[in-house]
């Protein structure tokens, strides 16, 4: 969908929106999606919720999550390491007493990789989802408590010129308090 | 709608009634980490008895010998064996809740899944105990570890032991990360809402959580990954446990379907505690808006279909033996049978197969108090199991010079009674420190089932901004 070129200016403000439900922020976001906000298009929208809405990527559009590529980088690291990491060990076992059997096991092994497979496949997953959703790491200011009981928040990062038309947007849709900082 | 069901409530009826406010579910939650009822404390004050009666036990035996146990060459893992399957079983609930139903879609999992998948964590974490007591002098307690040629040992990676170590460490992990990563939204609630030492925890646990799109997005991806690795982890972990006993050349052992076995019965034993625990919490923390009677009810449903599942694979192991002409495995199965341990065979096989019948009662099922009840008969009946699939065997094995009938003594019984303290004394230690109801889920579930009762968002999306909604452009093309 094609609309007007977004003007680049810049971002001098932080601001915050509460609203009472999803359908009050899920109409600021569609004003701001036909371009009633100049300068602000729907990617600079982060939504705050005290729950994840079932539909709200048909709201904000498709954004990236690259978990599914961790996993399964972590499972094969695993699977791989815990064979290869076993066989080495086996392989250099200064006395072998194993009665004619294979030094490296196949079938056993492939027991232990399996397991090392999920461990690794979850710690790795585990990193993935620490990075990519930006937890462990300082937080901007501006958040309200009320976003983790009822409310839905709106943020955007606006210039001088847009934060009014912004407001007014808000103020449109029953905005409950609206929260501002300077960015630096 | 018939007149039988216009005087039922909604009690009766919805799984959660879906009017209840958010702010609601968050105050009633976290009050309940304040203020539980008296009996909260009981309980606690019995675990601890319980596990002080363990501690003096492991204490008379480390003083004593191992000669306490009354263990003896043919009889060298007795109970101590028999309670680490149980306790490893137990875990699987939290997984079947979590994961598996988490999959399905089976939105009713949300109030119950939280205790249960703790569950899983303490019941892991009491299980390791018992290889460590079972080695007798505990301070070499990370001999039970593979690790490699420190020590001059060589691990045998053939052995279902060294397996066992591999796969439970796995799932211990696993499933702690699994519970901790699903509480991190409720543990940035609690950060908002508690002052003094909590909140300090709060903040260092809910790592910075502030509910936005990008944080939800990947917590959704990541709990269904891990989801997904959990059940086939559990799996294999109980069907390596398994293996402890099948890969042994052991008449009543050496059974190939011991793998599926184990792990219904696991799931079995695991349903009946999550019965057990839905009736103490929902006492203990007034949660009857949560952990609703139609809620218990299908668990007790899921409790009945497993318990078949279990009783039919029982009789199949049963048929094998039977019809398999190895004489040993035979006379095994009717020396249970007929024995000395013959009652709490019978035990097992009642309270294991033929009690889960009484949960085809609507009433029964809706019944608390005897659901309470029933539900520990269940896992007495599913330790039952696990005595009478060790201690015959090795009463009667291949030798005749080693036929014995052994009794536990006083030590092992005291750790096996010791070991329900422990549980309890983590886990009620846990419901008080964190959520044990899912805020954020019940959320979900109380939003998605009142969406339902209104308007689509779509319609609503249209109606304001003039774009049809994806159903109403499918509607409009169809109908074209």
């Amino acid at each position: 969908m094609s609309g007007p070129a977004k003007t680049i200016q810049p971002k001098t403000k932080r601001v915050l929106g509460l609203f009472g439900d999803f359908d009050q922020a899920f109409e600021v976001i569609a004003d701001i999606r036909h371009y009633k906000v100049p300068g602000i298009t729907v990617e600079d929208v982060t939504l705050k919720s005290p729950i994840e809405h079932p539909e709200i990527e048909e709201v904000l559009g498709e954004r990236t999550c690259h978990i599914p590529k961790w996993s399964f980088a972590g499972g094969a690291f695993g699977f791989c390491f815990g064979f290869f990491f076993l066989a080495s060990a086996q392989a250099n076992f200064l006395a072998q007493p194993q009665g004619g059997k294979p030094i490296i096991t196949i079938p056993s092994n492939i027991v232990l990789a399996y397991e090392m497979l999920i461990l690794f496949g979850v710690l790795v997953t585990l990193t993935g989802f620490i990075l990519g959703a930006r937890l462990m790491r300082k937080p901007s200011g501006l958040y309200d408590t009320a976003i983790s009981i009822d409310q839905i928040g709106i943020v955007i990062e606006v210039g001088d010129d847009e934060f009014q038309p912004l407001k007014d947007v808000f103020t449109k849709h029953n905005v409950i308090e609206v929260h501002e900082e300077a960015l630096t | 709608m018939s007149e039988n069901h216009q005087h039922l409530t909604n009690e009766q009826v919805k799984d959660i009634d879906e009017n209840i406010a958010w702010a609601k579910i968050n105050n009633d939650v976290l009050n309940s980490m304040k203020n539980p009822r008296k009996g909260y404390w009981v309980a606690l004050v019995l675990s601890a008895l319980l596990f002080g009666v363990m501690i003096y036990a492991e204490v008379y035996q480390y003083r004593n010998g191992m000669g306490e146990t009354l263990l003896n060459t043919s009889h060298m893992w007795d109970l101590y064996i028999s309670s680490f399957v149980f306790w490893i079983g137990m875990s699987h609930s939290g997984t079947l809740l979590s994961a598996i139903l988490h999959l399905v879609h089976a939105d009713w999992r949300k109030p119950i899944y939280r205790f249960a998948e703790a569950m899983t964590t303490f019941s892991l974490l009491t299980a390791g105990l018992f290889p460590v007591i079972h080695l007798g002098r505990v301070w070499n307690f990370y001999w039970v570890m593979p690790y490699m040629s420190d020590r001059g040992i060589w691990p045998n990676f053939r052995s279902p032991l060294i397996w066992d170590a591999f796969a439970i460490t796995s799932y211990l992990t696993s499933s702690v990360l699994f519970l901790y990563i699903g509480m991190i939204p409720d543990l940035a609630i609690c950060r908002d809402n508690t002052t003094g030492w909590r909140k300090t925890l709060y903040t260092f646990l809910s790592l910075g959580w502030r509910g936005d799109d990008r944080q939800w997005r990947h917590f959704r991806f990541t709990y269904l990954m891990i989801a997904c690795f959990l059940i086939p982890l559990a799996v294999s972990v109980h069907s390596i446990v398994s293996m402890d006993f099948a890969m042994a050349i052991m008449p009543g052992w050496h059974v190939t379907t011991f793998p599926p076995y184990f792990v219904a019965g696991a799931l079995y034993s695991g349903c009946a505690a999550i019965i057990t625990l839905f009736v103490l919490l929902r006492y203990f923390f007034k949660f009857e808006e949560y952990m609703t009677m139609p809620i218990l009810d299908k668990v007790c449903k899921l409790t009945f279909v497993i318990a078949m599942v279990w009783t039919y694979l029982n009789l199949i192991e049963f048929s094998a033996v039977w019809y398999g002409h190895d004489i040993p495995s035979k006379e095994v199965l009717i020396a249970k049978a007929t024995g000395p341990y013959s009652i709490f065979f019978w035990g097992m096989m009642f309270f294991g197969s033929v009690l889960p019948f009484s949960l085809l009662s609507k009433a029964v099922r809706r019944n608390m108090k005897i659901m309470f009840f029933i539900s520990i008969f269940l896992n007495v009946g599913m330790f039952l199991e696990r005595w009478m699939i060790v201690t015959p065997t090795l009463s009667m094995g291949y030798h005749p010079q080693g036929f014995n009938v052994m009794w536990p003594g006083w030590v092992e019984w005291a750790m096996v009674g010791g070991s329900f303290g422990w549980f309890g004394l983590l886990f009620l230690v846990f419901v008080k420190v964190f959520p044990c109801v899912s805020m954020y889920e019940v959320k979900e579930m109380v939003y998605h089932r009142k969406r339902t009762t209104y308007a689509d968002v779509d319609e609503m999306m249209e109606l304001h901004s003039g774009v049809p909604g994806p159903e109403a452009q499918t509607q409009q093309s169809g109908g074209a």
